[in-house]
């Protein structure tokens, strides 16, 4: 590898490094504003300034310029120095000194590189140019006065995004970054640009004013919005939780998080299940902790465990399914199901309902087919990285569903069943491809695998990826994008109905159970079964209002718990406050439950929950590990049957409103409103 | 022997009594060192950090933009602030709490203030019986900066070239 000197002190690098990189592996820091390591390089801002020898006599922009043997490399000179201070002097010219009441205050590169490497004074006396605030929709704030014109937003939104909605117009000093026509951002991950945003120009609309970045408590945690359990940092003051950023997990997220996933966490202040309920002459009334548990204890009592069912929701952790499971089936129900869109999946090896390419690992993959999916609805920042393969002409990919916008060019095969059923003997140039690759995916959503040819579907996809080889030696391209993030570890857990058990949506029948305890179940429609209804969960939602005992149970941020992402990776989310008024966390309540009922589930802490979780089921005892991809014969999976005619739609439909903790969120209504109603209008 | 005697004698002549008499006699001829408190003032620094107070500009909006720098240097951490959005959109404040049994008038919250929005006022007369008087909100800082806005901005003024 070839070697530079920086400050004196020789490094090795890689070819291909910029000045800045190289830098860096020496530890020195370089001030910038424009250069972001997943973009794509701009060199506009100037604040990267550094001596390079041998080359012209003046200070050199080092993210533009590529390191070279035996260079020389000087970042503590006088004249790297002075150059700093004067392009940060002209950067100051512009910018309005309203730190005071700014939002990037305390979180601002350009007030902590002014610091170090700025002057104490300006010498510009003239007026300070003003620019008008522009349009960018309900989740970005502009002011547009602060910018500096570094151009982050823009590439963000064109290179990664892939909706290019925002861009830099004019030159000198009348430039500007604008909407064009000032429309909204209509990409699915704006919010990003909020976190890349170096000043204030751009900030998070709906946190407008509401906190300071040194006065919150900062907490580690997993995301549960969709299935792919992004890295998130949870901000919190009290008892509120103010806002999600996200953290880097090159495996998952990189650095990106969907607007639903950082903006949904105002729904967790607001519709809160923050006491017990007992429904008394048809209405429901406040009750304590003991009459809930005894209303709910006799029922369960009474009943036989055949007309008694269970229901687990999206957003369940893995320890309350699991007191659930070893409480209902200490009983002998036999009714449990996790599934509530009634997907066919949950018989078969674990690698069947798994996304066994990993995300980082589909980046290898030469031709992807994607069945009944909308990634850019169902897993936004995955659907980023499709569109970087695209990018990098390295994936050919082709759509088998929703002839949908999703920001990448595919091969259009087909809306639903009969297209599939016709697929092996296809001629056409997609499938060909597909046959011949080296190493072929198969990404399954939701959408194909629901209803009543789900069983089918999935035998057919089966059969084709063992015809193309999608599974083979080394290579396992068999992948399943669910959308809820409790799925995999339900199915993970055996939370589907035991022999001669009902499925969900069975069990919603009128008149099939008299007990259904719905845990945080709100995605199915519970109120025309008849039964006892019981509710655990953290929101009055659709499970609420039916309900005839309200449990308050905790939301994602208020209890440790283990979530499991499509890939089968477990992960565990940290709890960050403490839950709403006299809510429990879902375990305990399920715990204090089967001391009323007679059958005392063996743990009294939650360690000893997870201890008999991972003794049970050992995929749990690895925290953050995936391992290696496993063989395992994909024919098998599904059941013959009719395909039917349908065409696949995502199951997806309104991202934004889709678990209770988005449809009490004030951003995601308003999000809805503005990017899936004019679709679905346009549409019909 | 000789101490003794002189003892005695200045015991007997009252020498020590007619010293104190004559002290005595000094002091009331000269100029009061104590003030009739409170129909007499001392006179008081304009630095002076007694009760705070929030102030507005002449026109009547409060000079407070939440920026709640004073809210982080507090040392006691005796300040409280909430902010959002106001309808017209600028920066204000919901709740704006100084907890007026923990503050050590440090005067801190003064310093770091950008706008001079919160300030200590010249008032030290604000005793009262129950502990919960103290806990002030926002109405009570800017009703007290309405009352104290003359004295307030003439302090300020006076201290302006020695900032």
């Amino acid at each position: 590898m070839p070697i530079a000197k920086v400050n004196g002190v020789e490094v090795e690098f890689e070819p291909g490094m910029t000045v800045l990189q190289v830098a860096e592996l020496a530890g020195e820091e370089i001030p910038r504003f424009c250069y972001h390591e997943r973009l794509s390089i701009a060199g506009n801002c100037r604040m990267c300034l550094v001596e390079v020898k041998p080359g012209p006599p003046k200070p050199q922009a080092s993210c533009a310029l590529p390191a070279a043997e035996n260079q020389e490399i000087f970042t503590n000179t006088p004249m790297v120095k002075k150059a700093r201070e004067g392009v940060m002097e002209f950067l100051l010219i512009n910018h309005p000194l309203d730190c005071p009441i700014c939002d990037q205050g305390g979180e601002c590169d350009l007030q902590d590189q002014a610091m170090g490497y700025g002057r104490d004074d300006s010498r510009y006396d003239e007026n300070k140019r003003a620019v008008e605030e522009k349009e960018m929709g309900p989740v970005i704030k502009t002011v547009m006065t602060r910018c500096i014109q570094c151009t982050r937003c823009v590439r963000f939104i064109t290179e990664v995004a892939g909706v290019p909605d925002i861009g830099l117009i004019s030159r000198g000093e009348d430039v500007e970054i604008t909407t064009y026509l000032g429309k909204a951002v209509a990409s699915e991950l704006s919010g990003n640009v909020n976190d890349l945003c170096p000043v204030g120009a751009l900030t998070h609309k709906p946190w407008t004013f509401q906190y300071r970045p040194w006065e919150l408590k900062k907490t580690q945690s997993i995301d549960v919005m969709d299935a792919m359990g992004a890295a998130i940092r949870v901000d919190s003051r009290g008892a509120q939780v103010l806002r999600a950023l996200p953290r880097v997990n090159e495996d998952i997220n990189e650095e990106w998080l969907s607007d639903k996933s950082r903006y949904a966490v105002d729904g967790l202040s607001r519709q809160r299940l923050d006491r017990p309920y007992v429904r008394v002459n048809g209405k429901l009334a406040p009750a304590t902790w003991g009459e809930a548990f005894a209303a709910v204890a006799s029922r369960i009592k009474a009943t036989t465990p055949d007309r008694v069912g269970v229901i687990a929701g999206d957003l369940q952790d893995a320890e309350s399914m699991k007191a659930a499971l070893d409480l209902f089936g200490s009983l002998g129900v036999t009714n449990l199901d996790c599934r509530q869109d009634g997907v066919a999946l949950g018989a078969g090896p674990r690698e069947s309902w798994l996304f066994n390419s990993t995300f980082a690992g589909i980046e290898n993959a030469d031709v992807v087919l994607l069945v009944g999916t909308n990634p850019r609805l169902e897993a936004p920042v995955f659907n980023t990285r499709l569109r970087k393969q695209w990018i990098a002409g390295k994936t050919r990919i082709g759509v088998i569903g929703d002839n949908a916008d999703l920001t990448y060019d595919y091969d259009y095969l087909g809306a639903g069943g009969q297209t599939l059923a016709g697929l092996a003997k296809s001629k056409s140039d997609f499938v060909q491809a597909l046959k011949s690759a080296e190493r072929p995916a198969i990404i399954v959503g939701q959408g194909a695998l629901t209803g009543p040819g789900g069983a089918a579907v999935l035998k057919t996809l089966a059969g084709l990826a063992k015809t193309f080889g999608v599974v083979r030696d080394g290579w396992n391209g068999w992948n399943v994008l669910h959308t809820a993030a409790a799925r995999v570890g339900g199915l993970d857990l055996g939370f589907i109905p035991a022999e001669g058990g009902k499925t969900a949506l069975e069990m919603v029948k009128p008149g099939a159970l008299d007990v259904l305890v719905l845990l945080g179940a709100d995605e199915i429609e519970a109120s025309a079964s008849g039964a006892f209804t019981v509710y655990l969960g953290s929101h009055g939602d659709r499970g609420a209002h039916g309900a005839d005992v309200i449990l308050p149970g905790a939301a994602y941020t208020e209890k440790t718990g283990l979530y499991v992402n499509t890939e089968g990776r477990v992960q565990m989310a940290e709890r960050v406050v403490f839950p709403k008024g006299q809510a429990k966390e879902d375990w305990a309540v399920l715990r204090a439950l089967s001391a009323m009922v007679g059958h005392t589930l063996p743990y009294d802490t939650l360690d000893a929950l997870r201890s008999k979780l991972m003794a049970d089921h050992p995929t749990f005892g690895r925290i953050d590990y995936l391992s290696a991809p496993a063989s395992f014969d994909v024919g098998s999976l599904g059941k013959k049957g009719d395909l039917g005619d349908t065409a696949f739609v995502s199951s997806v439909r309104d991202p934004y409103l889709n678990n209770p903790i988005t449809r009490a969120s004030a951003t995601m209504a308003e999000l809805s409103a503005l990017r899936i109603a004019p679709v679905a209008m346009a549409a019909e | 022997m000789m101490n003794r005697l002189v003892q005695a004698a200045k015991g007997a002549l009252l020498i020590d009594v007619v010293g104190a008499i004559g002290l005595s006699l000094k002091y009331m001829a000269r100029p009061k060192a104590t003030v009739n408190y409170p129909f007499e003032r001392n006179p008081q620094s304009p630095r002076f950090r007694g009760e705070h107070a929030l102030r507005r500009y002449a026109n009547g909006e409060e000079r407070c933009i939440a920026c709640k720098l004073c809210e982080a240097i507090c040392p006691a951490q005796a300040i409280t602030i909430e902010a959002e959005p106001r309808a017209d959109g600028s920066r204000r404040t919901t709740r704006y709490d100084i907890d007026m049994v923990k503050c050590i008038y440090c005067g801190l919250c003064a310093e770091a203030c950008p706008v001079d929005a919160i300030v200590e006022g010249p008032n030290s007369e604000f005793t009262v019986e129950t502990r919960e008087e103290l806990l002030y909100d926002k109405d009570r800082l800017l009703a007290n900066g309405d009352r104290w806005e003359r004295l307030i901005a003439k302090n300020l003024e006076l201290d302006a070239p020695y900032r």
